[in-house]
């Protein structure tokens, strides 16, 4: 029901759109040579979207994940998040919606080495400056939502890669994002953990949140809804799959 | 973020690298350590000079045969190259000027003091019976130098402490004779132990009335006039006065010199303040290389945990935070470096204190405030560069790199 409230400020939920990239171009400058990242990207999703983004290395799609996650900038076209411009914000703007409005799941994980599983999940938390009593409570909720609570304090290299990600996940998840961004979130997991973590993602993905993953992984991109694969940093195909 | 909180996370990355985190405080202790103990060091010299100089008496003003200080060609220079006698006469004529409480002229030599079958060498001190008022000794048993009629020494003899232990032991010696050069002398007291003043104690001397020693010496001329001033407001009346005086019963040539306490005090005071901070000075240098240290340090650690930084970002931390958990890492480190430092310098302190007991070497609190002043300052000085590298990392190529 949060998630309902959540999503879309906009007036008329039938034009409502969670993302809406326009004319988009991202060009590197690598010493002498050009890379065009992304070229002339236009896409619309709307929120509870189950979509995989696939491609081979080089096709654009890590850079389209940093842009849809605000940690990068388009040199050119429109994001329109929940119905807001965020190309013109500025560099604290957007943390802020980073913050409240993206999850990231990453391949490595990214859990910080020093802080026990609680402490970590608990992290966006701290940063975004919530109460103590509100974030105790918070966090165990989590934990015992992703079977983690006799993990609870322990490090990350206590943990198996599995338990590792479900700590990523709820790190990601504990603020109730609206968009979810995986980038390869089985790539360092063998396939039966790598199964788990992805059914966790499609139960969130069910309960609402929107889902983008990026992956080199056939079978994985097959499961999403909406599948679209990339090339030489343009969209070449995007298919919404009938399920 | 929360204040608390930024401490908090703050700590922990300080307190999860424990080695780093150890050599770093230990570096920034050493640092503030010798702020502390160095100071300790110079303001217990100065307190001890000043101490010493206090011991000789109160509102003191000396006067000195010979002038200290040359005042280009004088005619005067050409008649009479050597000074005059400073004499007894001179000292008694300064008794009588108002602000003038009480004097002592001094007559001192070095004698051999004979009884009991026992010789020993000693220091012969002639002077009156103000004497012992002016120097603020005090008595151990007897009586000190009677009033003495002018020109009349007595044939009697105060000894010191120590003196009297090794002729007498613990015999009774007042009433018994001694002899000093070739002068039987009777002894009427003893002074009690540890005098001390000008660096010389009191346990050694024999003193003997002026005209006495005059005699035993086959000399007319003082050492010093010590003249006790009324009150401290009236201590450069006085000196000007007795300038005055003597150079009147001088045939108006200048040829001595008159000194005050408080200008010996003070001229110490000011060299001594000089020298700790000289020394505060260079212990600093140690805590300049200490800040450089944390910065060294800090750089190697956003370094080391770019991915964390990278991951901060994602989650939603500003620039602004990532500086400020940086920052305050960099300042809690140096912090707990100083207050180690401070502690170590405290207790070297009280070792030495230990080890010689006269030395009063106490910290000022003015180093340990700004050794502290200087750690923090060092901490924030050489954490804004890491801090700031932090906070400019690039999220994408932060999370990228592994």
């Amino acid at each position: 029901m949060s998630d309902e409230r959540l999503i879309s400020p906009d007036i008329s939920p039938l034009t409502s759109s969670l993302i809406s990239l326009g004319g988009i171009n991202r060009t590197f400058y690598l010493g002498d040579s050009q890379v065009h990242a992304l070229r002339d990207v236009n896409l619309t999703i709307t929120s509870g979207e189950y979509i995989a983004v696939m491609g081979p290395s080089g096709s654009g799609k890590s850079t389209l994940l940093n842009l849809l996650g605000l940690l990068d900038r388009p040199d050119e076209g429109s994001y329109k998040l929940e119905g807001r411009d965020v190309t013109t914000l500025d560099a604290d703007e957007l943390a802020a919606v980073r913050s409240e409005r993206i999850g990231f799941i990453f391949q490595s994980f990214h859990l910080v080495p020093r802080l026990t599983a609680a402490a970590n999940i608990e992290l966006p938390l701290v940063l975004s400056g919530f109460p103590k009593a509100d974030r105790a409570k918070r966090v165990s909720q989590a934990l015992q939502e992703y079977g983690l609570t006799d993990r609870a304090h322990h490090r990350p290299n206590e943990l198996s890669g599995g338990q590792r990600q479900r700590v990523a996940i709820a790190r990601a998840t504990i603020l109730r994002p609206a968009v979810l961004l995986a980038d390869e979130p089985t790539g360092n997991l063998d396939r039966s953990t790598g199964e788990e973590v992805v059914k966790l993602l499609e139960k969130l993905n069910a309960q609402g949140m929107t889902l983008i993953v990026v992956t080199h992984d056939q079978a994985l991109g097959a499961r999403a809804r909406r599948q679209i694969r990339m090339e030489d940093g343009g969209v070449v195909s995007d298919i919404v799959s009938a399920k | 973020m929360k204040i608390a909180d930024t401490f908090r996370y703050a700590g922990d990355a300080a307190t999860a690298a424990p080695l780093r985190t150890g050599l770093l405080i230990f570096a920034m202790s050493i640092g503030v350590a010798a702020v502390v103990m160095l100071t300790a060091l110079g303001d217990g010299a100065r307190r001890y000079v000043v101490d010493e100089f206090s011991a000789i008496g109160t509102n003191l003003v000396i006067v000195l045969p010979g002038r200290s200080e040359t005042r280009g060609f004088n005619p005067a220079n050409l008649v009479t190259s050597t000074p005059r006698d400073l004499t007894v006469e001179d000292a008694n004529a300064l008794l009588r000027l108002p602000e003038v409480k009480r004097i002592a002229p001094i007559l001192v030599a070095t004698t051999e003091i004979n009884a009991a079958g026992k010789l020993r060498e000693a220091m012969l001190l002639g002077t009156n019976d103000d004497f012992i008022k002016v120097r603020q000794l005090k008595l151990g048993i007897g009586r000190f130098l009677p009033k003495d009629e002018v020109g009349h020494g007595s044939a009697e003899v105060v000894l010191g402490a120590v003196i009297r232990h090794e002729i007498f032991g613990n015999e009774n010696p007042l009433g018994k004779t001694v002899r000093i050069g070739d002068r039987r002398l009777r002894v009427v007291g003893v002074l009690a132990e540890g005098g001390q003043g000008m660096g010389m104690t009191t346990d050694e001397l024999v003193i003997v009335p002026v005209a006495t020693a005059q005699a035993m010496l086959n000399s007319n001329t003082l050492f010093r006039i010590l003249v006790e001033a009324r009150s401290r407001e009236q201590i450069g009346e006085v000196k000007t006065r007795v300038l005055k005086t003597i150079t009147q019963r001088h045939d108006g040539e200048e040829d001595v010199t008159v000194i005050t306490q408080d200008a010996i005090l003070e001229t110490f005071d000011k060299i001594l303040n000089v020298l700790t901070l000289g020394v505060a000075g260079i212990a600093g240098i140690s805590l300049a290389v200490a800040g450089i240290l944390v910065m060294n340090v800090m750089l190697v650690s956003v370094t080391q945990r770019t991915g964390e930084i990278g991951l901060l970002k994602a989650l939603g931390a500003t620039s602004a935070a990532v500086r400020q958990l940086f920052m305050v890492e960099a300042v809690l480190l140096s912090l707990s470096g100083a207050m180690v430092g401070v502690g170590l310098g405290y207790l070297g302190a009280a070792v030495l204190r230990q080890l010689y007991p006269t030395f009063p070497a106490y910290p000022p609190l003015w180093a340990v405030l700004a050794g502290l002043a200087t750690a923090l300052i060092s901490g924030l000085v050489f954490g804004v560069m890491p801090a700031r590298r932090a906070a400019q990392l690039d999220p994408i190529q932060a999370l990228s790199k592994r």
